[in-house]
């Protein structure tokens, strides 16, 4: 084997590869602008609906209560709702989102305040809708501090200290350091965009260096040259694996500039006064550490894409091919979305699982070093044996000159 | 020189069964000469030749190619030979002198006397004024021009040629046959394939007809003529390939 030979291909298909446009969008352009699209983009859309959301005042209908004139009118007056008297089709309004919520005031409510025994008030809305969730919010609100008036002021009444509904708080602190709670909050999210964008980054080039090259007729050109078998592997196998990597190069590039904003914006203003020191940051140490397992992960997907590709004999049937393979890796990658799900001898040796798994201890500044020799170990076996197959495809007459 | 010894390729289809595309085939060819391999479509043509240039490995039999065996030193071979079929493209975003150069260091060439080797060849074939262009912007004619330098780059010994004028105009075919016959000039082993009876004619010093993958007859075309008795190559062909077919 002669690495400069290989080292020729490789420069070769680096050359060719930095001249393909869909190429360069799938390793450089997409993962470049997917992070701060996802955390800058979709955040600010999301806070933009919630902020609309907001700012509506709700219109809310109310059963009953027609004995409670009192409830009613401090409803109407705190100027927070829309108040009507609820209609025979109120649940259908609700349903229609004509309506976000109603109450329900049974009857005798506000004559059995003043004796302690008022009966349940009940509130219904539409599960789950971002719009009826904030009215039952604000309704719940209000009939909160209607309990907590009516409290201190029948303890008022027979003379007793308001403390004594209330007569201990409960607190709540968190002890654990801000770099384990954002690897707890980002540390199933990060290894699988990482993970994604490690095959996204190897599919193109994997696809045009092998079924496209037989498609266009090059390949047949190259191997009319003295390089052998390997060495054609070899280089194009390299390019691929660049891909992969650029790819997740540039995203974390990108993620870290995003981040880097997110913080800027958060240490100004009102977010700054209400987060104070509890801003959750990721380790660099576990970004560290993510990186160099990620590495063996992008050489099993350039080497499996790799494989793949070769057996079509177009771009179009190698994109059919590779497409699913997508959701093959996807399923593995959820396993760090999951709550709960910790990291087993078993779970070890489950490709793309057991890094995604071991990234989220990593950024949680959890280092188990012998699950994480044990996974670097396994995926670098399941590399070499992907690798090792593409090689013998490629030897293969019937996967070349398949046209 | 090129020597063929019954060489033979087996294919296994699952429909089809077992599929000879090259049976026992035997030939040889002296420097300084074009052996041409006339055959119809699928006749064994350029399995034979994928044959001799290493691309498929032989079920039996072997060849020796510029004084190396092709299935003990398949790379020696391939540095010996150029290759040229009409399904060998260029690659589209590369220009013509990066593909040139390319070839040139997958050959061992580099540096000043790759430079050089490059100049000389686009002196030679009229290549300056798209040197530098992609070959994805270059006419066919420009192509093709381009193909012939990345073939020769290397000076191989042996030329070898599958249907390198399949689909081209009458005037950049005859840029190709053109360097054909140089390479015969210049001493090379050509060897040439194609189904276009008026090319075997013109170029072909010997003509080895092929169909089935196996070589049915082989002379000059005098001598072909002079066996079937026919003084048309068309007719001749017919006469050896399917001599029950009518006139």
């Amino acid at each position: 084997m002669n690495w400069a030979t290989i080292g020729t291909i490789y420069a070769k298909e680096l050359r060719d590869t930095l001249r393909d446009r869909r190429t360069l969008i799938s390793t450089i352009v997409i993962p470049t602008v997917i992070m701060p699209a996802l955390v800058l983009g979709v955040g600010k859309v999301t806070t933009a609906i919630v902020s609309k959301a907001k700012v509506e005042v709700p219109r809310v209908m109310v059963i009953g209560g027609a004995d409670s004139p009192g409830v009613r009118a401090e409803l109407e007056k705190s100027g927070r709702f829309r108040v009507e008297t609820a209609t025979v089709d109120w649940k259908a309004l609700i349903s229609d989102k004509k309506v976000r919520a109603a109450v329900e005031i049974p009857a005798g409510f506000e004559k059995a305040l003043d004796t302690g025994s008022a009966p349940a008030i009940t509130l219904y809305d539409y599960q789950n809708e971002l719009k009826s969730g904030l009215a039952v919010e604000r309704l719940r609100d209000f009939f909160t501090g209607l309990r907590d008036r009516t409290t201190a002021r029948l303890l008022a009444e027979r003379g007793l200290p308001a403390s004594l509904a209330r007569p201990f708080a409960v607190a709540q602190q968190n002890v654990v350091p801000q770099e384990k709670v954002g690897g707890n909050l980002f540390g199933g999210i990060v290894p699988y965009f990482i993970i994604i964008l490690c095959l996204m980054g190897a599919m193109y080039p994997a696809m045009d260096l092998t079924a496209g090259e037989k498609e266009r007729g090059t390949l047949e050109t190259l191997l009319c040259s003295p390089a052998s078998r390997t060495e054609i592997v070899l280089g194009k196998f390299l390019m691929v694996l660049t891909g992969s990597l650029a790819a997740v190069m540039f995203s974390l590039i990108s993620l870290g500039g995003t981040l880097l904003v997110v913080r800027a914006s958060l240490s100004q203003g009102p977010a700054a006064a209400a987060l104070g020191p509890n801003t959750p940051t990721i380790d660099p140490l576990g970004i560290v550490g993510v990186l160099a397992m990620v590495l063996p992960v992008a050489v099993l997907f350039s080497a499996c894409v790799f494989a793949i590709s070769l057996l079509a004999k177009s771009l179009k049937e190698a994109q059919s091919y590779l497409t699913p393979l997508a959701f093959v890796a996807i399923i593995p990658c959820m396993v760090g979305l999951l709550p709960g799900i910790e990291l087993g001898t078993g779970l070890a040796l489950v490709p793309i699982a057991n890094v995604s798994l071991v990234c989220k201890e990593m950024l949680s500044g959890v280092w188990h070093w012998g699950y994480i020799a044990l996974i670097f170990g396994s995926t670098a076996v399941y590399a070499a044996a992907a690798l090792a197959l593409a090689t013998a495809l490629f030897r293969r007459e019937g996967v070349i000159f398949r046209t | 020189m090129v020597e063929a010894t019954l060489l033979t390729k087996v294919f296994h289809d699952g429909t089809k069964g077992e599929i000879r595309g090259a049976d026992a085939v035997s030939f040889r060819v002296e420097a300084g000469r074009i052996y041409g391999l006339l055959g119809a479509n699928g006749a064994g043509k350029t399995t034979t030749l994928r044959l001799l240039a290493t691309l498929l490995k032989p079920t039996s039999g072997t060849a020796v190619v510029a004084g190396h065996d092709i299935v003990r030193e398949p790379g020696k071979v391939r540095a010996n030979v150029g290759f040229l079929a009409a399904s060998t493209a260029l690659y589209a975003r590369l220009t013509a002198r990066e593909v040139i150069a390319y070839f040139g260091r997958l050959n061992g060439l580099d540096g000043a006397p790759l430079r050089a080797r490059i100049a000389a060849l686009a002196d030679e074939l009229e290549m300056h004024d798209f040197l530098d262009r992609r070959c994805e912007k270059l006419s066919t004619g420009m192509k093709q021009k381009t193909s012939i330098a990345r073939t020769i780059v290397h000076d191989p010994q042996v030329m070898i040629f599958d249907e390198p004028t399949l689909g081209l105009d009458v005037m950049t075919a005859r840029t190709i046959i053109g360097f054909v016959r140089e390479c015969r000039a210049r001493g090379k082993t050509v060897i040439y394939s194609t189904h276009v009876m008026g090319e075997a004619e013109k170029l072909c010093d010997v003509v080895g007809v092929i169909h089935g993958g196996a070589l049915r007859a082989e002379g000059t075309v005098a001598e072909l003529k002079a066996m079937t008795g026919e003084s048309d190559l068309e007719e001749c062909f017919i006469r050896i390939v399917a001599p029950g077919v009518p006139r």
